[in-house]
């Protein structure tokens, strides 16, 4: 036992030493997870703002005024340019920059005093449905107001009224829905990136024989390697909660220590994948290969916070089952906005418990004493 | 030229012969094209709802089977206790509560008015309130259904209404996939081209080998373009891959726009793309310092693109990153071109910007090669 504590001291020394003197990586595990924590948590919303719009107005009388004015002072369209010629709108639409037309027909006031009913057209841009969509629920939702306004006197009140109140988000910011996410991507990611290359580095640079060769024990070589990144990491989530409470205003409405046990199995799961990556791989190319591209996309669109895992095809549902990131999001969310206790996401953490010994116990198994 | 030709020769039998490296440039791209684009969709639907029916009157009933016909709404159960129902909400289950206080049916009759509770799981924003205008409008119907049951006034018929029809251009079905497997289809170009490239020079400083090279008489820029040139062949042959087989033969998605326009500006993204990979190569002493600072862009590039989320809703200065980010402006070529046909004359901007920095990073990275070391 004794001689298996220095050995273990010996390596992680060693592995501390490896990763302290490479400053420019160092930089990078640090200055990462911050700018990413930064630029995410400001920069993405799913909300659709400030879209240019064009409004084709061959009316141009008081109603289509009035309407104009109403679209305009929304946050969610910029009026362009206000066109005479449906001719322009494909001009315009290729030219990239907008989303919607508006098209008021010929005497829009007079149908809609006259006759009662009126007809405006909105052309979207549907190469991004998304936002073609929802830029036309927007304006629906304009010209009701409206056409509530021009009744008024006409009109009884509704009978049921609806009282809305938004749970956790009051403010429906994009950041609640996106730090938890980003976090969970930014500790995924990294951790498994760099311990995947630890190993096959030592591999590649001819060093793991002599480590091989030396009456080290072998799964002492492997524990260690992961040692500093297990530290590392747990500063990086040090920062990254410092950051997304203080800086982007996410609330901590349950137990940080909880928080921290999880947060510490899935970096223990990261690195495990990671140690397994390293393993499997001869060279550092195609380590990084598989820890990067096969793994960045689908982290990101698996994890549930780009897009709903409930409109996936089912195989793809299953998929996303074996992403560690899906359940840490969960379990991200559960602590952090609804503050709910351990008894409300022992599932998910009982899932990445599992997780990580499966993957840990492959990588043993994969693990060579005699590299040719 | 003659020095340039070896070094091509020596870059491709080593890419041909890495037998475990080669299948993976291909077959990985050509999965995920494949894939990703089911995962791809933001439409708000499937809003699991859990209702609190303290009536259970006929009125009640006929609301709740009104939300469970849309085609938005799942409901998930129905039970007395809003307690319950937040408890759904704590474990995910449900998205939204709609509580119908007691005495609901008597109180239409009686006062013409009552009013609904909704509580809807805000995490997600967007998700949220348009759930909660969804089941506002629902119920909003079903009040006005049910008036002629209750008043004897009938509802005007001089009431003035605006009639909105919506077409939809390039997308008519709003598929999309249509919108998501080109920009994808960059993403996995940029990938290969950015770090292939780019790890290959660091490989050769800490194996050594570089040492040959900077020994021999072969000038800075032959050997930057040795290592540029295959991954430019590389780079275009995946994208043909994944657009004629991928794009057209299992999304059905074809070019709108000219394929030659689409192919110059993709030759042109490459050698820009690939300018950068080697730009960080020649900071960088060991794979593993190019890789994470190359992880690094690769993150900021793809979520700042636009690829996902919208870059007009982004803050202003976030704006900025979105637009000095060359991925961005491939991405918007690509949709453009392929989805709307948009000729030569709509893209001259991106075009001069990625001219741009093709020339600055490749610029930048031959006069950042050192021969000494």
């Amino acid at each position: 036992m004794k001689t298996f504590h220095s050995q273990l001291s010996t390596l992680v020394k060693k592995e501390f030493l490896h990763v302290f003197r490479d400053n420019k990586t160092l930089l990078m595990l640090f200055g990462l997870p911050i700018a990413q924590i930064i630029l995410f948590g400001f920069a993405l919303t799913n909300e659709i703002k400030n879209s240019n719009i064009v409004i084709c107005d061959y009316a141009q009388d008081n109603a289509s005024q009035q309407l104009i004015e109403k679209i305009s002072a929304s946050d969610n369209f910029l009026v362009k340019d206000i066109i005479t010629d449906r001719n322009q709108i494909e001009a315009e639409f290729k030219k990239g920059d907008v989303k919607l037309v508006v098209v008021f027909p010929n005497g829009f006031e007079e149908e809609l005093y006259q006759k009662g009913l009126a007809q405006i057209q909105v052309i979207a841009d549907a190469s991004d449905p998304n936002t073609a969509s929802t830029l036309s629920g927007y304006i629906s939702s304009i010209v009701g107001e409206y056409q509530q306004q021009i009744n008024v006197g006409n009109n009884s009140p509704p009978i049921i009224s609806p009282e809305i109140r938004m749970l956790y988000n009051p403010e429906l910011k994009g950041a609640t829905n996106f730090v938890p996410g980003v976090m969970a991507l930014v500790l995924l990611l990294v951790c498994v990136l760099m311990t995947s290359v630890s190993i096959v580095r030592e591999k590649e640079k001819g060093t793991m024989e002599i480590l091989l060769v030396s009456p080290m024990n072998p799964f002492i070589v492997i524990i260690a390697k992961a040692v500093p990144y297990f530290f590392l990491s747990i500063i990086n989530l040090t920062v990254i909660l410092l950051m997304s409470v203080f800086l982007l205003d996410m609330p901590m409405n349950g137990r940080v220590i909880l928080l921290y046990l999880v947060s510490c199995i899935l970096i223990l799961c990261a690195l495990s994948l990671g140690l397994l990556i390293s393993n499997a791989t001869e060279t550092q190319q195609a380590a990084m290969l598989i820890s990067l591209m096969a793994m960045l996309l689908p982290t990101v669109m698996f994890s549930g916070f780009m897009f709903p895992l409930e409109n996936m095809p089912t195989a793809l549902q299953a998929i996303a089952n074996i992403v560690p990131s899906k359940w840490y999001y969960i379990i991200v969310k559960s602590i952090m906005i609804k503050g709910l206790g351990f008894m409300n996401i022992w599932k998910e953490t009982f899932i990445l418990v599992g997780m990580t010994a499966f993957l840990l116990l492959v990588s043993f198994k994969k693990f060579k004493l005699r590299l040719e | 030229m003659r020095p340039l030709k070896f070094l091509l020769i020596k870059e491709f039998k080593q890419i041909f012969r890495n037998r475990t490296l080669l299948p993976l440039i291909f077959a990985m791209p050509l999965v995920q094209l494949l894939v990703m684009p089911l995962a791809a969709d933001y439409e708000v639907k499937n809003i699991n709802i859990s209702i609190v029916d303290n009536d259970q009157s006929t009125f009640s009933r006929q609301l709740i089977s009104k939300i469970s016909a849309s085609k938005y709404f799942r409901l998930i159960e129905s039970n007395f206790s809003f307690q319950e129902s937040i408890h759904k909400i704590e474990s995910d289950e449900a998205d939204l509560i709609l509580e119908i206080p007691r005495n609901f049916e008597k109180n239409i009759y009686r006062y013409g008015s009552e009013e609904v509770f909704i509580a809807v799981n805000a995490i997600n924003g967007t998700k949220a309130s348009l759930g909660g205008s969804y089941l506002s409008s629902i119920i909003q119907d079903f009040g006005s259904s049910i008036q002629p049951q209750i008043s004897s006034i009938q509802p005007s018929s001089l009431m003035k209404r605006i009639e909105l029809s919506a077409i939809n251009w390039f997308n008519p079905y709003l598929n999309y996939k249509v919108f998501m497997v080109p920009a994808i289809l960059v993403i996995l170009v940029t990938m290969v081209g950015a770090y292939m490239c780019g790890l290959n020079i660091v490989k050769e400083k800490e194996i050594g080998t570089i040492e040959q090279i900077n020994v021999s008489p072969i000038k800075k820029h032959h050997y930057i373009l040795g290592k540029l040139i295959p991954f430019w062949v590389i780079g275009l042959v995946v994208f043909s891959i994944g657009f004629f087989i991928v794009a057209r033969g299992v999304y059905g998605i074809s070019s709108q726009g000219s394929l030659l326009l689409l192919y110059s500006y993709l030759a042109l993204f490459l050698v820009a793309i690939l300018g950068f990979g080697l730009l960080i190569s020649t900071y960088s002493e060991t794979q593993q310092q190019a890789m994470s600072v190359s992880f690094f862009f690769m993150m900021v590039f793809i979520l700042m693109s636009g690829l996902f989320t919208s870059i007009d809703s982004m803050p202003e200065w976030a704006k900025v990153f979105a637009y000095i980010n060359p991925v961005t402006y491939f991405i918007e070529v690509m949709r453009m071109v392929v989805l709307k046909g948009s000729g030569a004359a709509d893209i001259v901007k991106h075009i001069l910007i990625m001219l741009g920095f093709a020339i600055l990073f490749n610029v930048w990275a031959i006069l950042n090669y050192r021969k000494t070391s």
